[in-house]
């Protein structure tokens, strides 16, 4: 669990949103130039003599961008193999490719409450996730926008934030047993217990740093309380805020796993623990490549969200 | 003149980490309505203070700020402020800006359709109708500082406040704007107090210049009447004798008297008191603080 916690620590920080503030201060053209740096280089062909030569380097360029990620990919598969020839418990790739052919062949199999397809895992899982990540979010973006607006309540919180804030998320586990008896509320209130901390730190850290100069200007007009919630702070801090949503859906599907692997049913999690009292490495290493990429796919549409809802960024 | 601001022998104190800081020291000022009255001073020396005075976004630690013989409590929009770096919010458009003074202002007794033309008037008033629909970080930093104005003007204040209004522009854009701030606030026959560190800026708009000198305590040194005749054309008085003059006085008032901010401190602390104009002498106030009085 100690990657977790780390995970969680690190969060405090607005990741990316220091570097946020600045970029309001660049000057237009060169945050336009950012941007076309960052937008994809797909070339729409404009019409130029030479086509030749642009199909040439529109080639070059679609190259060196694949490139690199495949060639990490080749590598981690290259060091999996290797390891996997010196034990023999460990699967090697291509074994775990028939593998993974087999499991999502069908994974919406469903012969009874412990032999489910893996569609069906995750299925699971993301809900637990979702709800317990869903609840966090109700309560912990309104209170994270209080805990920032009101200096008593910010210091009334701190205390209370600091101290569970590091609990990892599986001691909150028992409790949750203890108040619900039932298995499933229980992984559900280990997710939301700790996603819900980045979602209230980073509201509050939004709210907190509206600049001064947008809040004399309330001043000034005498907006009232709802106006300023509405034309000042919400807009000036959603980017603290989406990213907050991002980094708790982050911290959620990695608590899922582990939540999972001791309450049992079904999810991902417990399936991965089911296979190891099988023996079935390779269908764990499925599970994993799956817990990535899924991970990576919550990640990178949070991600979009993030740019949509960036006033700094459109 | 009956005055219409006044600033009333007013003491500020800041609370800091090491203890407390005096920025103005018995500051008193007064505009008349209609008037355009500019406070330089060199930086750090609390101009922008007496102008968040007027501002209600702070309050004086002792004396008292008024507006048509009523005490300021508090911000209001019949005190607009025209902010240094614009203040735009910058997901809003520049109508959106505008709108936002305007419907505070307007909203109880005006339609919708009334408060956009509003809107679009102050914003035409500037010359920004072409970037009506255009967000902040799209346009120019004079541009900017336009919207900021109409912004104001579009609130018909009593007072408009401007802290250092054109200081991030360069010179020509400067020199442009200072020239449409002059014919709005002459056709509107508004009432300003601008806070500025550039000279000829001072000279050029105003009708009275507060020189003030430097802090910590700062206070109010000398007032200059501005009489030239209005309008005014930077061409012409560049070479007008009486321009030059005045432009002279307001140098050496900044650059002799009151260069080194390190000397006046030690006077004020010698002395323990500090001249200000329009105040009854006190014995001590005759000692010979500024024997050019």
């Amino acid at each position: 669990m100690n990657t977790e916690v780390v995970s969680i620590n690190s969060m405090a920080l607005p990741a990316g949103n220091s570097a946020g503030v600045n970029q309001l201060r660049q000057p237009v053209a060169s945050r336009a130039a950012a941007h076309e740096a960052n937008s994809p280089k797909i070339d729409t062909g404009s019409a130029k003599p030479n086509s030749g030569q642009r199909a040439g380097k529109l080639l070059n360029g679609a190259f060196s961008t694949v490139m690199p990620p495949v060639l990490g990919l080749l590598l981690l598969v290259v060091v999996w193999a290797f390891v996997a020839q010196t034990t023999e418990y460990l699967p090697s790739p291509a074994k775990t490719w028939l593998s993974a052919l087999e499991i999502f062949g069908d994974p919406f199999y469903d012969r009874g409450l412990n032999d489910k397809g893996i569609g069906w895992q995750l299925w699971a899982s993301l809900k637990r996730v979702f709800e317990g990540f869903g609840l966090a979010a109700l309560i912990g973006i309104p209170l994270g926008f209080m805990v920032g607006r009101f200096d008593a309540l910010q210091r009334m919180m701190n205390p209370v934030i600091s101290l569970l804030r590091p609990v990892s998320p599986l001691a909150w586990l028992p409790i949750g047993l203890a108040v619900f008896k039932a298995a499933d509320p229980s992984a559900i209130f280990v997710i939301f217990i700790t996603s819900i901390w980045p979602m209230v730190i980073n509201t509050s850290l939004g709210v907190a740093s509206v600049p001064q100069d947008y809040l004399n200007v309330a001043r000034v007009l005498k907006l009232s309380e709802w106006k300023v919630f509405t034309k000042i702070l919400l807009p000036a801090s959603l980017p603290y805020v989406v990213t907050g949503i991002k980094l708790a859906l982050g911290i959620a599907w990695l608590v899922i796993v582990a939540a999972e692997m001791l309450t049992g049913g079904v999810g991902i999690g417990f399936w991965i623990w089911d296979e190891w009292n099988n023996l079935n490495m390779a269908h764990i290493i499925v599970a994993i490549f799956v817990v990535g990429t899924v991970g990576l796919i919550l990640e990178q549409s949070m991600a979009w969200v993030a740019n949509r809802f960036d006033y700094r960024k459109n | 003149m009956k005055p219409y601001v006044a600033v009333d022998h007013v003491d500020v104190i800041f609370d800091t980490k090491n203890g407390p800081f005096q920025a103005l020291a018995n500051v008193s000022a007064s505009i008349a309505k209609g008037e355009f009255v500019s406070i330089i001073g060199h930086s750090g020396c609390g101009k922008s203070t007496v102008l968040n005075l007027i501002a209600g976004l702070l309050d004086p630690t002792t004396g008292c700020v008024l507006l048509e013989d009523r005490e300021i409590k508090g911000p209001g929009p019949e005190r607009a402020v025209v902010f240094q770096n614009h203040s735009l919010l910058p997901w809003l458009t520049v109508f959106g800006n505008v709108y936002l003074a305007v419907e505070r202002v307007f909203g109880v007794n005006e339609t919708k359709p009334a408060l956009a033309e509003r809107t679009d008037k102050a914003i035409e008033m500037v010359g920004l109708s072409h970037a009506r629909d255009k967000r902040p970080n799209e346009i120019s930093g004079g541009m900017k500082q336009r919207v900021g104005i109409a912004r104001a003007l579009a609130m018909e204040p009593k007072v408009l406040l401007m802290d250092e209004p054109f200081g991030a522009l360069d010179a020509l854009t400067r020199a442009h704007l200072q020239d449409e701030l002059m014919r709005i606030t002459g056709d509107l026959g508004s009432t300003v107090l601008m806070v500025t560190h550039d000279v000829d800026e001072a000279v050029l708009l105003s009708d009275r210049i507060i020189m003030m000198t430097n802090g910590p305590a700062a206070t109010v040194g000398e007032i200059l009447d501005v009489k030239l005749p209005r309008p005014r054309n930077r061409l012409v008085l560049a070479e007008d004798a009486r321009y030059v003059h005045l432009r002279g006085e307001v140098l050496r008032f900044l650059y002799e008297k009151h260069m080194h901010p390190a000397v006046s401190v030690a006077r004020v602390a010698c002395n323990g008191t500090r001249y200000s104009p329009g105040t009854p002498a006190t014995p001590q106030d005759s000692a010979a603080l500024h024997p050019a009085q």
